[in-house]
């Protein structure tokens, strides 16, 4: 008996998937799930979607739950992932193109307002600390 | 040899211990250190996306000042700096178009950038231009007795592309310290990131990384932690109060730059340890191996 499948690329969100294939560099569908990147992530603890869940949605073209997610702003391009890959993905690149999906979207949807920290914590910081977080968390 | 050296923003306020020791240390070596002409802030990260060429900018900027100081290398100690400036460079040189792209937007400065200029970290300088032989033979102070666990993070060894050194289990700061007459030893968390600048928005988040990477020093029978980069000095140094709120246990393990060890061993005078800049105070440390 044969069973015949049909995939449907309409049903996907092809314009995000297009866009965070264009600003990562990456071909999504490389990853076969095999969660290496997941098991060796030092922010795991602190992401509600672990980063081989991030590559599946982006598959899926599922871009509000990733550009709604908390774990793309947790990731802090450590690079410990895209180093154990077997498939070579860059999963950090595709972290950081959800990112840039927010942030350069009309909502400018920052995710640090460095004027609203206490100023004793300000004062504390050292520049290579509010830098990044500025390069990192805001348009 | 004459050597460009980039500090990096944090090293001339926060981490001037970096700064002076490294000069000192090098200087010692016999080394001619000038700072970079007029560099400004490298970025501090690198721009992933691949169409962000903007923020290559501010590194390519510095490459050209320093293409113009024409020096035998050039150098920075940061690990920060260091990585925003190698892959930029490197992105520049596999990709003419980009390279073209920034050339025209910079196109005030006197000197095009070419990508041909070798951005060099300090620990890569030590190890492949000197020697750590060379090095060991100007020791005046050896570190005899000194248990140092040699914290790399994240930047000095990922990506690959821009590693000083395997990333998995890199050495380098290991052989140096072991040049210095110090006592390496083993480290599991050595590479493990910090957690960066999540200490800005979610500082919680650096708490539990500072108490997991200081504990496994500790219980590997460090006397201190010995690093490159001041984004980790400040998480793991400044911020250590907090991972011992987690874990009152947690002992208080002091946090040095690779450099000062170095001016120490070197013969060079306690003014350049800059030790008044530390959190966790390292006297003790020091005094007890008879190195103060
Ligand atoms: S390690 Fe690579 S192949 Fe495995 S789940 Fe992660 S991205 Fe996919
Ligand atoms: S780059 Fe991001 S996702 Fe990858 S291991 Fe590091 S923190 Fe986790």
């Amino acid at each position: 008996m044969s069973v015949p499948v049909r995939i449907y690329p309409e049903r996907s969100n092809r314009g995000f998937v297009d866009q965070v294939e264009r600003l990562s560099g990456q071909r999504l569908l490389a990853c076969y799930q095999c969660g290496n990147c997941s098991a060796g992530c030092p922010m795991a603890d602190h992401m509600d979607l672990l980063p081989h869940q991030i590559i599946r949605s982006a598959q899926l073209g599922l871009a509000e739950a990733l550009c709604g997610s908390r774990a793309i702003w947790a990731c802090v391009s450590c690079m410990t992932c895209n180093g154990r890959c077997p498939k070579g993905v860059r999963i950090a690149e595709v972290i950081e193109a959800v990112r840039e999906v927010v942030l350069r979207s009309n909502r400018r949807d920052d995710r640090l307002e460095v004027s609203a920290l206490p100023a004793e914590r300000l004062a504390s910081l050292p520049p290579i600390a509010l830098i990044s977080a500025m390069r990192k968390l805001t348009s | 040899m004459r050597i460009s050296y980039f500090p990096g923003c944090t090293l001339k306020n926060h981490a001037v211990n970096f700064d002076d020791s490294t000069i000192a240390a090098c200087t010692r070596l016999g080394l001619t250190v000038t700072e970079l002409d007029r560099w400004n802030c490298c970025g501090t990260v690198h721009g992933l996306a691949s169409d962000d060429l903007i923020h290559r900018m501010a590194p390519i900027t510095n490459l050209i000042r320093a293409k113009e100081a024409d020096a035998d290398a050039f150098m920075t100690g940061c690990a920060m700096c260091y990585s925003t400036l190698k892959r930029a460079n490197l992105h520049l040189r596999e990709n003419p178009e980009a390279l073209s792209v920034v050339n025209g937007f910079l196109s005030l400065e006197q000197t095009d950038y070419r990508g041909d200029l070798d951005v060099l970290h300090l620990l890569e300088l030590l190890r492949d231009r000197i020697g750590f032989a060379q090095l060991a033979a100007r020791v005046e102070r050896p570190l005899s007795g000194l248990r140092v666990a040699c914290y790399y993070g994240c930047l000095l060894v990922r990506p690959r592309a821009a590693a000083i050194d395997d990333s998995e289990n890199p050495k380098v700061m290991e052989d140096l310290m072991a040049a210095l007459g110090a006592t390496p030893v083993a480290f599991p968390l050595k590479t493990e990131c910090c957690g960066a600048y999540q200490v800005v928005a979610d500082p919680g988040i650096i708490a539990e990384r500072t108490r997991r990477i200081m504990g496994s020093a500790a219980s590997h029978g460090a006397d201190l932690v010995v690093m490159s980069c001041p984004l980790c000095a400040y998480n793991l140094d400044d911020r250590q109060a907090d991972a011992r709120r987690l874990d009152p246990d947690l002992a208080p393990l002091p946090v040095f730059y690779f450099t000062q060890l170095m001016a120490l061993a070197l013969g060079c005078g306690e003014d350049v340890l800059r030790l008044e800049r530390h959190r966790t105070d390292p006297r003790a440390t020091l005094t007890a191996r008879g190195l103060l």
